[in-house]
């Protein structure tokens, strides 16, 4: 397969869609967890499990787009072993967008509090409740969530090094507006 | 033995045990109270550790039999640490003021086949309402089992106050679900 000169519309579109979501519904998490309890706070939770089931949803099928159509190709001269991490970083930031909404719906079951998506579909319990395993998988939900931050801060700069200091084309494949005429 | 004669049989030794047995002694540690609110449409269960009262069945008179039943609000269980904190203070229970909840029958309707319909006095946190609840009875070994449930509207009783009073997040629907044992204490007749 050859690599194309850019990204699709589709790709491109369901990267800012998911990279919004995440950012948004990562900082309503933070904030949510030491909320004292109020109706409010419970309303917050379930919006906050709606936006990671819904992010779940979008990234599975980011996936498959992903694994159907090739990226363009890296700009030619990178060191190699830039080559291998950013290869290594996006695998791993599809992983993570995966594991943690996952980690989340685990911890949920396992504390107790089923899923009911939009407050309408029920989301079944892999887990029975369980006080215990529910404190290991709010540590797990935490670990990814911060590991995906520290990556996706990496992510970001990395894309801004390629445009300011670099020079070359990688951020402009994921903002068109930015290609040099 | 044809069915006929087994039924027969079953039947008169059945009317047999119920002849001969009340039931008077409420068995709190075989017995369960639990409840299931929803939470943004999610559902969640709870339960009551400690509970206690007076129950008197003869199942040749269901219609006479009484039921007192008195639960110790501070040992809910509702899904959560958090939550249990919560529904202890003054918006919920306020249990320092209140620490307990009580139904009384007044009246047992039989609806056959085991079934029956009862009327009572629920009273919580000051206030008392009609409250009734179908429930159906079976013998189990020694023992006389009731069960049943019923909804409950937690603001009839002032449960969720304040900035809980809207129904959007907490129902105002509660399902209560009983299982209570009793056994006939013998010399208690």
């Amino acid at each position: 397969m050859r690599h194309p000169a850019s990204y699709t519309r589709t790709a491109i579109g369901l990267h800012w869609l998911v990279a919004i979501a995440i950012v948004t519904t990562f900082s309503v998490g933070l904030y949510m967890s030491d909320l004292p309890l109020s109706p409010d706070k419970l309303k917050i939770y379930s919006w906050h499990k709606w936006a990671g089931v819904t992010i779940f949803l979008l990234v599975a099928f980011r996936l498959m787009w992903r694994l159907t159509h090739l990226p363009p190709a890296l700009p030619v001269g990178m060191p190699a072993w830039q080559h291998t991490a950013a290869e290594a970083a996006h695998w791993l930031l599809y992983a993570l967008m995966i594991a943690v909404p996952l980690s989340g719906w685990l911890m949920s079951s396992a504390k107790g509090f089923q899923t009911v998506y939009f407050g309408v579909l029920p989301l079944p319990d892999l887990l029975a409740k369980n006080k215990e395993l529910g404190k290991t998988l709010e540590t797990v939900h935490q670990a990814l969530n911060f590991t995906m931050a520290g990556l996706v801060l990496a992510h970001a700069g990395a894309a801004l090094k390629h445009h300011f200091i670099d020079r070359d084309a990688v951020l402009a494949r994921m903002l068109p507006f930015l290609k040099k005429a | 033995m044809n069915t006929l004669l087994k039924s027969a049989l079953l039947l008169a030794l059945l009317t047999g045990a119920a002849h001969a047995v009340e039931y008077n002694t409420l068995r709190p540690e075989q017995s369960r109270m639990t409840f299931v609110y929803k939470q943004m449409n999610v559902p969640l269960e709870g339960s009551f550790k400690r509970f206690n009262g007076q129950i008197i069945f003869d199942p040749a008179k269901p219609t006479l039999a009484k039921a007192m039943i008195e639960i110790d609000l501070a040992s809910i269980d509702a899904g959560s640490d958090e939550a249990n904190d919560e529904v202890a203070g003054k918006l919920w229970f306020n249990t320092k003021q209140f620490p307990s909840a009580r139904f009384v029958s007044t009246s047992i309707k039989s609806l056959g086949n085991n079934r029956f319909e009862v009327a009572g006095k629920m009273s919580i946190k000051g206030r008392t309402h009609d409250a009734s609840t179908p429930a159906t009875f079976h013998p189990e070994g020694a023992n006389g089992v009731f069960e049943g449930s019923f909804v409950l509207k937690r603001a009839d009783y002032g449960l969720g106050e304040g900035m809980w009073a809207d129904f959007g997040t907490v129902a105002n629907e509660v399902q209560i679900k009983f299982r209570l044992v009793a056994s006939s204490a013998a010399g208690k007749k």
